[in-house]
């Protein structure tokens, strides 16, 4: 017959446990935004224009190439950073350049950004610059939306689609 | 580190000694962590191919199926689903407080550094495969989680587009993911089984089972909290709503709120890190490894109880080597020997009767021979006076009793008291070198080295082999587990020993025995 202090103790012991999974295990909770407050993200890869035109290999440098790896275009891989800019009834929400990824920074540049916002309407200017302009932008869009408390507002970008695109 | 550690170990022995009291040294559910964790994984295993029966990959049809599986399953499904989660926390609960118990005993060092380094994955693995199970429900929480984590993904610089963009809207995020999501949760578990069974591998004896009692309690509070507090999913998911508010589940998701604060690739580099110490912490100063058992072929007979008794399968027996008649002798593996001589205490040739004291015996630790062990005794017992004199062997990873050396008490200490021939008890008390002899050590049930005390009481008792010869007077023998923190108690026993020596000498004198001479020492 097991002795009383040890069942009373068991059980006490097992219910302190238990008591610390129950509420551990989801509490207490955690407030990562403002519930208060809507979200924009910008999100989105673009591929900028190369640093630099190809151009065409003279007579004289294809030449001098090994046989084996003759070609009529030198086209370096590097592209130029891209620069983003997002203004909300008339404010600067984001204003960056967003370098190109890969070890040879040929890739897209690749933008993930979230900037909590008040709810209600607002008018956005997206600007994007990807070529070697040094004023003004490429691409350049305005969208009039209304934002709920903790709606989520997307701007995403695909050239394809001609620019910038919202969800 | 040394002083955190002793802080720590000193901790953990005043919190067990609560938890001896209440469930006994044989059910105490901190020495039975790893078991418990075991235990704990195969509770989430069955539930979970439970639920995976049930469970429907979709965007929208895994939060109905687990909706289904909670409310008009929840009989059956929905307690199924709730061991999982519970046993799932029980489990981080378990390693993390193994970890660190472990850490605090200084139990990761010498040979043990293989479960050590082997252990450290299996964080990853059992967080990972948590982590996985939440994605699964596909409620505001898994959105949360899902986008944080790729957002942490993201912030490594190998991948070129970003896996966070999947989640920016419903109609991007396919049922593939949620495929994946089924793959990882079934392989991280089956993958962590492998490294569980690497990980005890150099245990002789795995404790991979809780004790009956033990683990129908522990079940039982699962089963209960199951039915009082059933797991829940959070509202389902929604891309275009930001959830705001989550509950998290604290045992698997407690760097989440770091994320907010600080850039992914500092988290990445402090999980790497503290990886990489941790993994290389049995290798950190002070590392000194003691010399391993030798044997000495002269004096073995091949008789493979060292091999038996060996905690940490560091003897093997190998055909004969040395041309005598008989068949095996044993071999020591150095990479898995912890110097705690327990196959001394199993060698039937490690005796202090011998003539020839230069003889050594089949198996010893060079640091601790026999002959030093007989002549440390001898010593000890030079200077004691009166009816109760007492030899206390102890070991060195409990508590020190060399404090209590006085005129009726001798101390000797030894890397663990699994290590005693138990013939040095009947070598004291037929040499009257003292009246009683007083074994100490770790606290029951958690020996340092595993085995010492188990094999050492059922020698006493005449359970194992070398038994303590029945001609011994048992009534002369006192034991005590004190750990560290069991002065007290410690003191206590000693006492009443003491007072038990002193009753059985005036025994002796009333029976007309002349205690002055059952006191003089034998020729030793």
């Amino acid at each position: 017959m097991p002795k009383i202090r040890y069942i009373l103790g068991q059980i006490g012991a097992f219910t302190l446990f238990a008591l610390g999974l129950a509420y551990f295990s989801n509490s207490p909770s955690y407030t990562y935004h403002d519930p208060e407050m809507a979200l924009i993200m910008v999100s989105f890869s673009h591929a900028s224009k190369h640093v630099k035109e190809c151009r065409r290999f003279t007579p004289e440098e294809i030449a001098a190439m090994a046989p084996n790896m003759r070609r009529p275009m030198d086209c370096p891989r590097e592209r130029l950073p891209v620069h983003v800019e997002v203004i909300m009834d008339g404010n600067i929400l984001l204003s960056k350049s967003y370098n190109p990824t890969g070890l040879s920074k040929d890739g897209s540049a690749s933008v993930y950004e979230s900037i909590p916002v008040k709810p209600g309407q607002h008018q956005i200017v997206a600007k994007l610059r990807d070529s070697h302009r040094q004023d003004g932008f490429d691409y350049e869009s305005n969208v009039s939306f209304s934002l709920n408390p903790r709606e989520l507002f997307v701007i995403d970008f695909r050239e394809e689609l001609g620019g910038f695109y919202y969800q | 580190m040394l002083a955190l550690k002793r802080i720590l170990r000193t901790g953990f022995e005043y919190v067990e000694d609560w938890f001896d009291i209440v469930f006994g040294a044989k059910w105490n559910p901190f020495y039975q962590l790893g078991a418990l964790g075991w235990f704990y994984y195969w509770i989430v295993v069955i539930s979970g191919i439970y639920l995976y029966i049930f469970f429907d990959t979709g965007v929208t049809q895994a939060y109905k199926s687990l909706e289904y599986l909670t409310h008009e399953q929840w009989y059956a499904g929905g307690i199924m689903r709730s061991l999982h989660r519970y046993a799932s926390d029980a489990l981080v609960v378990m390693m993390m407080v193994h970890l660190l118990r472990e850490f605090a005993m200084d139990r990761f060092r010498s040979s043990r550094w293989f479960a050590w380094f082997t252990g450290v994955p299996m964080l990853w693995l059992v967080f990972t495969a948590g982590i996985s199970g939440y994605w699964m429900v596909w409620d505001q929480l898994a959105q949360y989680i899902a986008i944080a984590t790729a957002e942490l993904f993201d912030s490594l610089p190998f991948f070129g587009e970003s896996i966070a963009r999947n989640f920016l809207s419903d109609e991007k995020l396919s049922g593939r993911f949620f495929t994946l999501m089924v793959f990882m949760h079934i392989a991280l578990p089956l993958f962590l089984l492998f490294i569980m069974w690497i990980h005890i591998q150099r245990h002789a004896s795995p404790k991979v089972n809780p004790p009956k009692g033990l683990a129908i309690g522990t079940f039982s509070m699962l089963l209960i909290l199951s039915f009082i507090k059933p797991a829940q999913s959070q509202p389902p998911a929604d891309l275009n709503i930001v959830p705001a508010t989550v509950n998290l589940d604290w045992f698997y998701m407690p760097l989440y709120p770091v994320l907010n604060d600080v850039s992914g690739i500092t988290v990445w580099i402090a999980l790497v890190g503290a990886t990489a110490l941790l993994m290389m912490m049995p290798w950190m100063p002070p590392g000194k490894r003691a010399p391993v058992a030798v044997i000495n072929l002269d004096n073995c007979n091949g008789c493979s109880r060292c091999a038996v008794d060996c905690p940490f399968s560091a003897i093997s027996m190998e055909p004969r080597s040395d041309g005598k008649v008989y068949k095996q002798e044993p071999v020591v593996d150095a990479s898995h020997c912890p110097s705690c001589g327990i196959c001394v205490g199993s060698c039937p040739t490690a005796t202090p009767f011998k003539r020839r004291i230069e003889q050594s015996a089949g198996i010893e630790l060079p640091t601790d021979a026999i002959k030093e062990l007989k002549e440390k005794t001898i010593k000890a017992s030079d200077n004691l006076t009166g009816n109760s004199r007492i030899i206390v062997y102890g070991c060195q990873h409990s508590m020190d009793p060399a404090e209590i050396v006085d005129t009726e008490l001798g101390v000797v200490t030894m890397p663990c008291i699994g290590m005693l021939p138990l013939t040095f008890i009947d070598f004291i008390l037929s040499k009257k070198l003292a009246d009683g002899v007083f074994l100490t050590g770790c606290r029951d049930g958690d020996c340092y080295f595993r085995q010492g005390i188990k094999w050492t009481e059922e020698r006493i008792v005449g359970e194992r082999d070398p038994r303590l010869r029945k001609g011994v007077m048992k009534e002369r023998l006192g034991t005590y587990w004190a750990g560290l923190t069991r002065r007290e108690e410690f003191f206590k026993e000693l006492t009443a020993f003491h007072m038990h020596l002193n009753k059985l000498a005036s025994v002796q004198t009333e029976n007309g025995d002349n205690s002055t001479e059952s006191s003089e020492k034998v020729d030793a």
